[in-house]
């Protein structure tokens, strides 16, 4: 099922969530709603699945080319994974699960074997299958979010929606959970949107991402478009760590998406920790770089993280690998070439 | 000196073992300090509480159980013992069902005006219920605008009106009356419960519900009402036992007629200042034991209740 979105406005009072959005997600795809917190991603997540509705006038859901606008939630065909779970306390896991088709009326509901075959099949599926009697207080927060999902399924929705799924666990079982729901994703091949604001994560598990910020969409592509070709500086400053290097500098290479570096337009360059090289020597005019001073070394884990400084204020954080550092053998306060291998400038000149 | 050492172990251990020995030292260098503030304590429950309640019980059982059962039992105190339970029969579920609506569209909705309807479920709270029954009086009462419907001319829906007046309905001096001044004056205790209580629930669950295709009656049914039963039995506890003992706005509005408009706590007040002490204390113990009945149940719902909330 293609989930489209159409020029969604929402407002709460004076505040603007969302100001006119467009989205397109492709059947049987995983994408990711990232950006800040405030960014308005949330509010597009609850609006795809009728817990909101959008401003008056302004936009259009389409399930599979079926116009669903005005459908309420419950008549949507969606599964809604929230944050905290929302697990029903009172009921065991397996009450929980079933929820969905207990409430049916009488004519669709399932009978009562079929229903606890299902309530089965899902907890396999989530691989819970022995937690049916036990209640959400008594389970881990990674169970419970898996309790969440196999709940959201049994109703057999059309399009998954999650929002923060992950948000609420400790890192470890992030990690884990979040591969698991790729693989299983994979698995079923539901449609499905998470809303993140960890840029790891999107970038990890998402087919699609798309970047919010301020109410609108800011880029969408594939985890490697969104982070090797970042199309503002906000994208840029929130897919991973960046230098802003004061222009001019000396041996600046030419942008690989946009024109070439012009001092007079362009004040800053965007270099990302990794694509900048320390030097011991000039060794030839191809490596022209400018004098930096080595302030602070972290050389702790597999990559090392220096901090050098170029003139007295301008602080540059680069990456190098342990190897790296080794041959180099830098000591803090040497003086060292440095280099950058690739730069991206903005034509407009962003506030942020 | 002891405590200083173990503390520098490790941060738990030493906040456990200072704020141990923090007490120790309270318990050993002021023993005497303690000892007095028990004492306090304990003469002042004794005297307040206690002896008064026992004197109900002593007073009443005076001449005998035999007169004691005689006026429990005697016409007039059996009439206001019914007229207190129709009373509360009435308001408590009320209020329940009052109480439910205002917490349900307070905490699971935002409107214009939300903060007036939570100061207006506090005014029963606020206003003295002698207030509380003048007001019923002004409104409802044969000399109010109850009563002049009653002798307009050209009234509104004239059919209630030859109705109301072939039916002699009253409203003031005669159950009806009594009914809503214990409604108004026990309204906030089921609200005032359920609010925070579903404010820190949140709605997610009735989100959840929503997603998962439940209608509105059956996500209040199995989502809502389950998750605020606890809260709602001890807010019907205690607005159950302000609605029995209720005296000020009953009395404003009951006229106080002898078997017929007195509750229990009006006709103590008649039988006491008629100098019957025996059948005045005997139905004083009825709400004594009211009293202690409702502090059982309110002790063993707390202990329930907080029970699954840590759940």
């Amino acid at each position: 099922m293609s989930i489209i979105a159409q020029n969604i406005k929402k407002t709460f009072g004076t505040y603007t969530a969302l100001s006119g959005v467009d989205l397109n997600v492709p059947d049987g795809k995983l994408v990711a709603l990232l950006g800040p917190s405030g960014s308005g991603k949330t509010t597009l997540l609850r609006i795809i699945a009728g817990l909101e509705f959008p401003d008056e006038g302004s936009g259009r859901i389409e399930f599979h080319g079926e116009d669903v606008t005005n459908v309420p939630a419950g008549k949507r065909g969606v599964g809604f994974v929230f944050q905290h779970y929302a697990l029903f306390r009172h009921m065991t896991v397996a009450e929980n699960v079933a929820f969905g088709l207990t409430v049916r009326k009488r004519k669709d509901r399932p009978a009562k074997s079929e229903i606890a075959d299902r309530v089965n099949k899902l907890l396999k599926l989530v691989q819970l299958e022995a937690l049916g009697k036990r209640y959400p207080a008594q389970l881990s927060g990674g169970q419970r979010q898996r309790i969440a999902l196999a709940r959201a399924l049994a109703v057999e929705p059309k399009v998954l929606l999650l929002d923060e799924p992950f948000g609420a666990l400790d890192a470890k079982v992030r990690k884990e959970l979040r591969r698991w729901l790729r693989h299983f994703q994979d698995e079923i091949g539901i449609s499905t949107v998470f809303v993140t604001h960890d840029q790891e994560e999107a970038l990890e598990i998402a087919d699609e991402v798309v970047v919010m910020n301020n109410a609108k969409i800011e880029q969408v592509g594939s985890p490697q478009e969104v982070y090797d070709h970042p199309a503002t500086p906000f994208v840029y400053q929130f897919l991973g760590n960046v230098n802003k290097l004061q222009l001019p500098w000396r041996g600046m290479p030419a942008d690989g998406d946009n024109s070439p570096v012009t001092d007079e337009v362009n004040k800053v360059a965007f270099v990302r920790p990794h694509e900048l090289e320390v030097l011991r020597h000039r060794t030839g005019a191809e490596t022209e770089g400018e004098r930096v001073v080595v302030r602070s070394i972290q050389s702790a884990g597999s990559i090392a993280r220096i901090t050098v400084v170029r003139g007295s204020s301008e602080y540059i954080d680069v990456e190098l690998s342990r190897q790296q550092l080794d041959e180099l053998e830098l000591i803090i306060d040497d003086s060292v070439l440095l280099r950058v291998r690739r730069s991206r400038t903005f034509a407009e000149d962003y506030a942020i | 000196m002891a405590s200083v050492v173990s503390s520098l172990k490790s941060p738990s251990a030493g906040s456990s073992a200072s704020a141990e020995s923090r007490t120790s030292r309270v318990t050993r260098d002021s023993a005497w300090v303690r000892w007095t503030l028990t004492a306090v304590a304990l003469l002042f429950l004794t005297g307040f509480l206690v002896l008064p309640l026992a004197a109900v019980f002593a007073e009443a059982l005076r001449k005998g159980l035999g007169v004691y059962f005689h006026s429990l039992i005697e016409s007039d105190a059996l009439a206001a013992i019914r007229l207190t339970l129709i009373a509360s029969a009435i308001s408590v579920p009320a209020n329940v069902v009052f109480g439910i609506a205002a917490a349900w569209a307070i905490t699971k909705f935002q409107f214009r005006g939300k903060n007036v309807l939570i100061t207006l479920i506090d005014l029963p709270f606020a206003v003295s219920p002698v207030i509380s029954g003048l007001i019923y009086v002004l409104v409802f009462g044969l000399q109010g605008w109850y009563g002049q419907y009653l002798n307009a001319e050209h009234p509104w829906f004239p059919a209630l009106q030859s109705w109301l007046v072939d039916q002699d309905f009253k409203i003031i001096f005669a159950v009806p009356g009594i009914v809503l001044a214990t409604t108004f004056v026990t309204f906030p205790f089921v609200a005032r419960e359920l609010i925070p209580l579903m404010q820190a629930q949140g709605s997610d669950e009735e989100f959840a519900a929503l997603t998962l295709g439940a209608s509105g009656w059956q996500i209040f049914r199995h989502v809502t009402l389950p998750n605020i039963k606890w809260g709602l039995f001890y807010g019907v506890i205690l607005c159950n036992a302000r609605a029995m003992g209720e005296f000020g706005a009953v009395s404003v509005v009951s006229g106080h007629i002898r078997g017929e408009t007195n509750t229990i706590p009006l006709h103590v007040e008649i039988l006491y200042n008629e100098y019957n002490f025996t059948a005045a204390f005997a139905m004083a113990s009825i709400l004594a034991l009211l009293a202690i009945f409702t502090l059982i149940l309110k002790s063993v719902v707390e202990w329930r209740y907080a029970g699954s909330r840590a759940a």
